[in-house]
């Protein structure tokens, strides 16, 4: 009877280890913070790229309008293949891009954006990245939708793809 | 005179005090880097990270302690924008309760084990 007890508790034991083993290493080691989570949007003070002028947060969004806001740079591969996607959802007229330029030399930001197209409402300048942790990102590029009641809704980790963008649009119908 | 020396006593007493708070803040500056993962690289503090999201993180902690921000309130913040994982000490929460609870209540078992083992074994014999 003892000898059957403690079989017991070593089986249950094992099983317990394998359980946590197995999905320990079916789960990447990689964090990636949560992306569906609705969050305000941050209140800030940012520099307008080509104005070079201070704006406000809140002069920024306006309460009815969805945005997006994405995090990009003139060094960063990634950008330039999502660049076009966003080209093309700048023509859709419920949206607004925001890009945030994000630790960039103006200079290069500049030629990118003249070389690729502008589809951005507005540009802001995160010359130090603060801005982009401000909105809770860590890297980029980084896009977040913002809805009618400026809550941040969804957050796309990396360049964004045909399939993110039928989603956007789906969203802000 | 009598007063270019009180004068020069009170300055330099000002500029102690102040220097005295700007170390206060490197300290607990480097205490909450050190307790702050960093996201690019996944296994270093943001103390120890030079990845450009670590550097943005230095600042923004740099910058809350002095607009005047408590410890608890910066890893709150943090919290907040990238989840209780960013924060390398965990709070007991649903998703951390094993993490906390286990070592306990491995310690329990083995508490027993050892009992078990020793005391009752001892009784046997005497």
């Amino acid at each position: 009877m003892k000898n059957k007890f403690s079989l017991f508790v070593i089986v249950i034991f094992l099983s317990f280890c394998f359980v946590i083993f197995y999905k320990g290493l079916n789960t990447p080691n990689n964090y990636t913070p949560k992306v569906n989570e609705k969050k305000n949007i941050p209140t800030f003070k940012a520099k307008d790229f080509y104005s070079n002028n201070y704006v406000n947060s809140d002069n920024i969004f306006e309460e009815n309008t969805f945005y997006i806001v994405n995090i990009w740079a003139s060094w960063c591969v990634p950008c330039r293949t999502e660049h076009p996607l966003l080209m093309q959802l700048s023509k859709n007229q419920s949206i607004k891009l925001i890009g945030l330029n994000y630790r960039d030399n103006f200079n290069n930001a500049k030629k990118f954006i003249n070389d690729l197209g502008n589809p951005y409402s507005r540009i802001l300048i995160d010359k130090d990245g603060t801005l982009g942790v401000e909105f809770g990102a860590y890297g980029v590029p980084e896009t977040f939708l913002i809805d009618k009641n400026k809550d941040i809704i969804k957050k796309f980790v990396g360049p964004i793809n045909q399939e993110i963008v039928n989603e956007i649009k789906l969203i802000i119908k | 005179m009598k007063v270019l020396k009180i004068f020069i006593i009170l300055f330099l007493v000002a500029n102690f005090s102040e220097l005295k708070s700007a170390e206060t803040n490197d300290i607990l500056k480097n205490k909450i880097l050190k307790n702050i993962r960093c996201l690019i690289c996944q296994g270093q503090s943001v103390y120890d990270s030079e990845s450009e999201f670590a550097s943005s993180i230095k600042l923004i902690v740099d910058r809350k302690i002095n607009e005047g921000l408590k410890e608890k309130q910066i890893y709150q913040f943090l919290r907040e924008k990238y989840g209780d994982w960013v924060i390398f000490d965990p709070k007991l929460n649903k998703n951390t309760y094993v993490l906390w609870l286990l070592p306990l209540l491995l310690f329990l078992f083995g508490g027993a084990i050892i009992y078990k083992k020793i005391i009752l074994n001892k009784n046997n014999k005497i």
